[in-house]
This record gives structure tokens, C-alpha cells and sequence, in this order.
């Protein structure tokens, strides 16, 4: 890989998506328009995250990657492995070793800290997309701080199925201005956006970046009688026991009986390697050999 | 002579050294207020080390760059042309930045503050500036509850975060330090 | 005790190993070289050309190769590819009054100045499966035994070849096309906005998916936004492309390129600001890819109710935001195949979302039974 620059991106496109970052880092929630570039990934599977990535990692940083919350998912892989190529930087699977922690779908459950980026992928990242199609009107909408189709939809969530009928990508007020997509996180993460790390989002197909400064104030939408709930299934960790983390449902026989574990593979063996085991749980093997 | 110091003063491992500037840039925007090393660039004085720094990770042919009183000389145009490629902006409804001292950018109203649709389409302000003047107390988005710091003065930054989400975004550059005011940062006098 | 699934990474290489196998298939059977492709297989690399947005023949014919034939793997890796490469300038704009025709057709005259120029055309052929080419190792046919005389001979710049459309101009007949020298927008370079000019639509469509720019051309002679399409004029051939160099301040020829190039003459009754008259679309590709020309000229057109004062039928082929947001073949193709990537944890929060609004459903059910 020793034929292309740090990082793979060349200096021009770097500073294009750095300037970006800086207008987004300044409008927080507002989704900054970028020249998207194709990335030797498809689109759809982190392309943006990549070239934010691309664009902040310095060869000091350690890098971690997790899809699903998992560091050994495969497209989590392909893209450490990438920049472990590219850019040379040590990478980690640990979250509170890692500066720039790229993911999909979650946010880590040990708390960031200041001094830390998380870098998320994301696919659609206009959360009016769906109630309407048109940039031109979604963007007029943002212009004007119309933010009534969203309120509408929720309500009529409610008339319905008396509560509102999203449980992931479920949308934010930032700092009382911008609604804005958490990318296709559980709603659980969403109370988690308030917090001491730098959040970056990068969608690469739809050409936009937008980012979260730490403490910045991040609502989930709701109404007085219908507060956000960020629930989740009510069990322990199989392997850990842990009960306030997010959690995979596996099928583990032919008889479709279910175990619940940990989403966040760090924080499961964490747990597990300072003595936290479950009822299906071992403590993991580093800790015997 | 001149030549020479044109040409020099750039990084000098080119894309190792601009992400660590940027790292600087970014952690400043998005701490308002707090103070960043921001080193490697060594260009013809009175442009500091930080300003210079700042132009080298962000300018380019597609970011005019507006230069101001005394920074307006012959030697910085060429160093940062040079070192950029950037066209230099003829006019202050140009400029993606605009550099200078406090008072030579003022009237702030002249720089473009964005459109509703587009309010990322705006100048960033590169201002040398030594650290003194009035004490502001800042709060808003990177702050964890209050930040306190010296500006060159309060209301024009008040009422720029009053136009928000539209407005300027600015860097105050010290030597080789720099820290940040975005226009979502709220300023109070104390 | 349950043990969570490990092992991605060596997943990943034995799947990368295997497609390298299945990509030469048996080792019995000579490999296919970069110059056979190129050479035989000239409409699959004239299509990642154009639709890579790279001319460069050699690349198409190895991207071709790399994919195992799967065209839009190798447009990907040709845009992935040409993303990386350092720009050195702009060329002046081509020339295709002064190509170098290999065909040149018009449906709209029977005769014309400069001739009809059938050229190597498929039309005509009758599609059967000719069995002679099973058996290789025939002799090639002659070398220009196919080409008219004049045609291909090298040296001289060609003469200029007329337009069609250039008759009717002189008659006021068609709607008038005035230059403009403004840069047009590189979307390469700069996100897509809209609402889009013509230039930027045009440079979207000509790279945008074939099959895509296709459908919509298809559904606008099927009645949404219907607009009488000719061909006025077809033509392929070579033309040289020209730089500006600045140290020189002079322009210098840097190379051939095959083009085609569509104008399509579409009737046209008036509006509240034009007179009666034809009406023009425009396509322009790379290489030797005409069904993609003669679509983008149609869609071309289509898109430009607007600026010639029709209504907006409010069809998807007049829908800038549509045909613009969909044509690329790349960000399609990436999208849709990303839902094959694990999706549990979204799926989870659903699937607990539905049990919770199942349960309530249940239970305001048994209430009112009680009730
Ligand atoms: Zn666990």
C-alpha cells in the first residue's frame, strides 16, 4: 500500500473533509455538504466514517473498530485492517485505550472520555428522509426550524400504537435547533450522546458530515405524555450478568431457545476478566493461559 | 532571499504533520475557549506560527483566503499561494478565511455568515491575537459548564451567536497556540 | 456454556483466496490477457469507461478481468482507482464537429451532407447465435476491410462534419443552443445540489448506470413525459483532446478519445414563451456506447421542462432529484448490498419493539373482553 498517502486519502480531499468537520463541529446537528469521494469500500459500508476517519487519524492515534458493537464482525475488521495498512496506527480493541473509536450501529457502553472521537457510519443521514423524499424541501425545512411532518409522525405513532413505533435511528434535537439522525443506533444509546468525547458522523454515499461537540445538549424528540423511553429486553448478560447493556438475542438450538449477551464485545469480556460471569459465562481464556 | 523565504517554513512531513495541526484545529473548535498547540509550519513574520499553521491544514484553490493590514504583504502572499495554492480573495464577500488583527477585520458584517439553507457557507477568522482584553465567560456546545477567556471584545461575539446557526467561526492565534470561538458559543462578560 | 462466534479475520482471507481461484477458473484453459479484452471484448470496456468516468482502455480491460466480468465491480474499481489520481488541468472543451467518424447516422434525413455512415453496427445483424465463432482459430478478418475509404486514415485533422441539426437551425426550425462559457460544475469535486443545471445533469447522466438512464429514456416513449423523440443524429468516431498549458500559453494536443455523441430532435408544439419547433436532447459518452447516448439524450430533454416552459407531468424521468439521486450504479449498488452487513442490533430494538407493542395490543384486547 506503500503507493498511496496516509491515511489512503490524498492532502486535497483531506482538507476538503477537514474543513467540513470544523463547519460541522461549529453548527452542531447541521449536516455539512462534502464532495464525497469513492473509497475502495462500497458505499453503504462505512465510506463516510472511513473518510472521517482518514481525515483525523493522526500516527499517534489508537484505532478501534466495531459493527454491531462488535470488534470481530467482518466489515469491523476490513476496516481496521485498512488502516492498519494505510496509516500505520496501532489499534486496539479496548475502548477506554482507543482515541478514535469508529463504529456502526452502537455506542460503546463504557463512558467516553475527553479526548476521544467516535466516528460513526451512517446511511441516511437526513432524519426527514423518509416523511419526505426532496432535498430541496427537507433542506427549506431545516432553513426554517420546520420541524412539524416529524412531530406529526410521532403523534400518529401514537394514535396508533401508543407509543412511538421507533427503536433505532430514533431522532434528536441538538442544542434546541437542528433535529438530527443518530444513525441506526438502538434509542437505547440515544440518552448516551450527551457525553465528553467528540462525535463525528460521516455519510458517504449521501455526501454529508455532521458533528456533536462534547456536552452538547441532545434530546430525543417525545411529547409531555409520551416520554422518550430508551428501553431494552429485560435481562442479564448470558456471559457477564451485566444488566445495563445492550444486548443481542441468540438462538442457540433447534428448539429456538433464546440467551441474551452483551452487544458490546469489549464490555462483556471486561466484565468477565475482573470475575463478572453469567449464567452461560467462562471468564475468557487470556485470563488462564 | 525573498524566494528562499517563501519557500520555506512549510511541514515537513506534509501529511503526517497536517493531521496533527488539524487535530489541534478541531479539538480548539470543539472546546470553545481552551488553549491547543498547534506547531510545525515556519512562516515570514508577523504571520504566527498557529495562523500559519491553520492555512497550511485548510486552505486551498477552493478557499479564497482574505489578507488584512499588516499581514497584507508581499512575503506572506507568496508564502501562502505558495504553500496553499490558494487564490487570494480580492474582496472580503469572498473569503472562506480572512486573516488579520482584531481591528484590521473589523467590521465583522462584511465577512459572509452563511445562508439559512447553507450556513456552513461562511468565513472562518484567523486573528492574531495576544491574549489579552476583556474576560469572557462562554458556555454552549464543548463546554462542559462554564469556560472562561480573554477576548478583544464581547459584543460583536455576542451578537455573531446571536445570528445562529448563521455567523463566523473564529481562531484566535497566539505564537504557536490557538483556541477557537464558534458561533454557537454563548459570551458573557463577567 | 455458549462460545460467541470468532474468527472473522480468517474468514475474510480464505473468501479473498477462494475468489482469486473461481476468478481464474480452471487452470486447463488459457488465461484471458488484459489485450484479448481489450481488443475482444470492446463494448464491456467501452461501458466502464464511461460509466468509470476514466478513459484509459488498458485499466478498463484489467478492471474487467479483476471482476470476473461483473461490470459494475469494475466500474467500482475503476472510480475507486481514478479518485486517487493528482489532477493536472482541465482539456479544452472536444470538438465533435471535427470527429472522426466511424458512423454517423440521422433518422431525420435521408440523405444528408457527409452521408449516412453505417459503420461497425449491430443493427440490422439478425441476433443468431453464430456457431462458427465456437470454433476458434479462424482467420481474422482483413484489417479494414470493413471501413470505408477515408475514414480511418490517419494524419490529416478530419474534415468538419456537418450537423444535422445545424439545417434546421438555419431555418429557425429548432430551438437554438447558446454556448456558455462558464466552467461547468465537476461533480467529482463538489457534492450534488440541487436544483442542478443542465451541465451537471448531463455530466451525472453520462456516468450514471446504462440499464438506469435506460428505463427512464424507455418510460418517456412509453407515455411518462412523453416528448417524440428522433435521433437527429448519431455519430461515433475519434476526436483529439486538447489542454491549455499555461507555461506554454498556448494549446497542445494530448491525445485521441472515441466518443458518441447523440442530438436528438424532439417535436415540440410551443409554449406560453416559445414559438412551435424542435426541440433538442443531448448525449455524449465515452467510447462506443450508444444505447447509453441515445437514453441520455432522452432524459436530457426530459429535464428540461422547465427551461422550455412545458408542464411538469410529474413523472419520474422530468424529476431532477429522482433521475440524479438514482442514476449511479456505484451508490446504488453499494446501498442496496449493505443490508447483506449484520444488522442484529437494529433488528433487535424492532424485534423488541414489537413484542412491547404486541403485549399492549394483547392486553388492552383482554381488558375490553373483561369489560
Ligand atoms: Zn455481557
Amino acid at each position: 500500500m506503500s503507493d498511496y498517502n496516509f491515511a489512503y486519502l490524498d492532502e486535497q480531499t483531506k482538507r476538503m473533509i477537514r474543513r467540513a468537520l470544523l463547519k460541522a463541529l461549529a453548527i452542531p446537528g447541521y449536516q455539512v455538504p462534502f464532495a464525497s469521494r469513492e473509497m475502495p469500500m462500497p458505499y453503504g459500508w462505512g465510506t463516510g466514517g472511513v473518510q472521517v476517519s482518514a481525515a483525523t487519524l493522526t500516527p499517534e492515534d489508537t484505532f478501534k473498530v466495531i459493527d454491531q458493537g462488535a470488534d470481530d464482525t467482518t466489515n469491523a475488521i476490513s476496516i481496521r485492517k485498512f488502516f492498519e495498512k494505510t496509516a500505520n496506527v496501532g489499534t486496539s480493541e479496548k475502548t477506554e485505550e482507543a482515541t478514535i473509536i469508529q463504529t456502526r450501529h452502537r455506542i460503546p457502553e463504557t463512558e467516553l472520555q475527553e479526548g476521544q472521537i467516535l466516528v460513526y457510519q451512517v446511511p441516511i443521514p437526513e432524519p426527514l428522509r423518509f416523511l419526505e423524499p426532496r432535498e430541496t424541501e427537507t433542506r427549506r425545512m431545516h432553513a426554517l426550524e420546520d420541524y412539524g411532518l416529524m412531530h406529526v409522525k410521532l403523534y400518529e405513532d401514537i394514535a396508533r400504537h401508543g407509543a412511538i413505533a421507533t427503536a433505532y435511528a430514533y431522532p434528536v434535537m441538538v442544542q434546541d435547533r437542528y433535529v438530527m439522525d443518530p444513525s441506526p443506533i438502538p434509542k437505547f444509546d440515544n440518552p448516551k450522546m450527551e457525553m465528553a468525547a467528540i462525535q463525528l458522523f460521516g455519510a458517504g454515499r449521501e455526501q454529508r458530515i455532521y458533528a456533536l461537540p462534547p456536552y452538547t445538549k441532545v434530546v430525543s424528540l417525545d411529547f409531555e405524555d409520551h416520554p422518550f423511553d430508551p428501553s431494552k429486553a429485560e435481562h442479564p448478560c448470558a456471559l457477564c450478568g451485566a444488566e445495563d447493556s445492550y444486548l443481542d438475542e441468540v438462538i442457540t438450538d433447534d428448539q429456538g431457545t433464546r440467551m441474551y449477551v452483551c452487544s458490546d464485545t469489549d464490555y462483556c469480556e471486561s466484565r468477565r476478566a475482573t470475575g463478572h460471569i453469567g449464567t452461560e459465562g467462562t471468564q475468557p481464556e487470556e485470563v488462564f493461559a | 532571499m525573498r524566494d528562499a523565504m517563501i519557500f520555506e517554513g512549510g511541514f515537513s512531513d506534509v501529511s503526517r504533520d497536517s493531521a496533527r495541526a488539524f487535530r489541534s484545529a478541531m479539538n480548539a473548535m470543539a472546546h470553545p475557549g481552551r488553549k491547543f498547540d498547534l506547531t510545525g509550519a515556519k512562516p515570514p513574520a508577523p504571520l504566527s506560527e498557529a495562523a500559519a499553521g491553520l492555512l497550511l491544514v485548510l486552505a486551498d484553490a477552493n478557499t479564497p483566503v482574505f489578507l488584512t493590514g499588516e499581514h497584507d504583504t508581499d512575503l506572506i502572499r507568496g508564502w501562502i499561494t505558495f504553500h496553499t495554492g490558494t487564490a487570494l480573495a480580492t474582496t472580503p464577500d469572498q473569503a472562506s478565511f480572512a486573516l488579520g488583527t482584531w481591528d484590521a477585520l473589523l467590521p465583522l458584517r462584511q465577512w459572509p455568515a452563511g445562508s439559512a439553507e447553507y450556513p456552513d457557507r461562511s468565513a472562518t477568522l484567523i486573528i492574531e491575537h495576544p491574549g489579552e482584553g476583556e474576560t469572557a465567560r462562554l458556555s454552549g456546545p464543548g463546554i462542559q459548564t462554564h469556560q472562561d477567556c480573554a477576548l478583544p471584545a464581547i459584543t460583536p461575539f455576542r451578537d455573531n451567536a446571536a445570528q445562529f446557526p448563521l455567523g463566523l467561526d473564529f481562531y484566535f492565534c497566539q505564537g504557536s497556540t490557538v483556541r477557537a470561538l464558534p458561533r454557537s458559543t454563548k459570551v458573557e462578560a463577567i | 456454556m455458549y462460545v460467541a462466534v470468532k474468527g472473522g479475520e480468517r474468514a475474510i482471507d480464505a473468501a479473498h483466496d477462494w475468489l482469486a481461484e473461481e476468478r481464474r477458473g480452471s487452470p486447463e484453459i488459457a488465461e484471458l490477457s488484459i489485450a484479448q479484452i481489450r481488443e475482444q471484448l470492446a463494448l464491456a470496456v467501452n461501458r466502464v469507461m464511461a460509466e468509470g468516468s476514466l478513459y484509459d482502455p488498458d485499466l478498463a480491460a484489467l478492471a474487467i478481468k479483476q471482476a470476473r466480468g461483473d461490470l459494475i465491480e469494475a466500474i467500482f474499481l475503476i472510480r475507486a482507482y481514478r479518485t486517487t489520481l493528482p489532477r493536472f488541468g482541465s482539456s479544452l472543451p472536444v470538438e465533435t464537429n471535427h470527429m472522426a467518424c466511424t458512423r454517423r447516422i440521422s433518422a431525420t434525413f435521408k440523405d444528408a451532407p457527409g452521408g449516412q455512415i453505417l459503420g461497425p453496427t449491430f443493427d440490422y445483424t439478425h441476433r443468431l447465435l453464430d456457431f462458427a465463432l465456437m470454433a476458434e482459430g479462424l482467420p481474422a478478418a482483413a484489417p479494414g476491410s470493413g471501413a470505408p475509404e477515408g475514414v480511418t486514415s490517419p494524419g490529416a485533422p478530419p474534415p468538419e462534419m456537418p450537423r444535422i441539426t445545424d439545417f434546421l437551425n438555419r431555418d429557425g426550425l429548432i430551438q437554438e443552443e447558446h454556448p456558455d462559457a462558464e466552467t461547468p460544475p465537476d461533480l467529482t469535486r463538489e457534492p450534488l445540489e440541487f436544483p442542478a443545471n443542465r451541465a451537471l445533469r448531463l455530466q451525472a447522466i453520462t456516468r450514471g448506470d446504462e440499464g438506469f438512464i435506460l428505463g427512464m429514456a424507455y418510460s418517456t416513449q412509453r407515455g411518462y413525459g412523453r416528448n417524440h423523440p428522433f435521433v437527429g443524429e448519431l455519430r461515433f468516431g475519434t476526436v483529439s483532446v486538447e489542454a491549455e498549458i499555461p507555461e506554454l500559453g498556448f494549446s497542445i494536443e494530448i491525445g485521441d478519445i472515441e466518443l458518441t455523441e447523440c442530438e436528438t430532435v424532439n417535436q415540440f408544439t410551443g409554449s406560453k414563451t416559445e414559438p412551435p419547433q424542435f426541440t433538442r436532447g443531448y448525449g455524449l459518452t465515452f467510447g462506443h456506447t450508444e444505447r447509453k447516448a441515445i437514453s441520455m439524450a432522452l432524459v436530457d430533454r426530459a429535464l428540461r421542462w422547465e427551461e422550455l416552459g412545458e408542464d411538469n407531468a410529474g413523472v419520474p424521468a422530468q424529476d431532477e432529484e429522482f433521475v440524479l439521486s438514482h442514476s449511479d450504479n456505484i451508490q446504488g449498488t453499494g446501498f442496496l448490498e449493505h443490508i447483506k452487513l449484520p444488522h442484529y442490533v437494529d433488528f433487535q430494538s424492532e424485534l423488541e419493539l414489537i413484542r412491547k407493542l404486541r403485549a399492549e395490543a394483547q392486553a388492552a384486547m383482554h381488558q375490553e373482553a373483561a369489560e
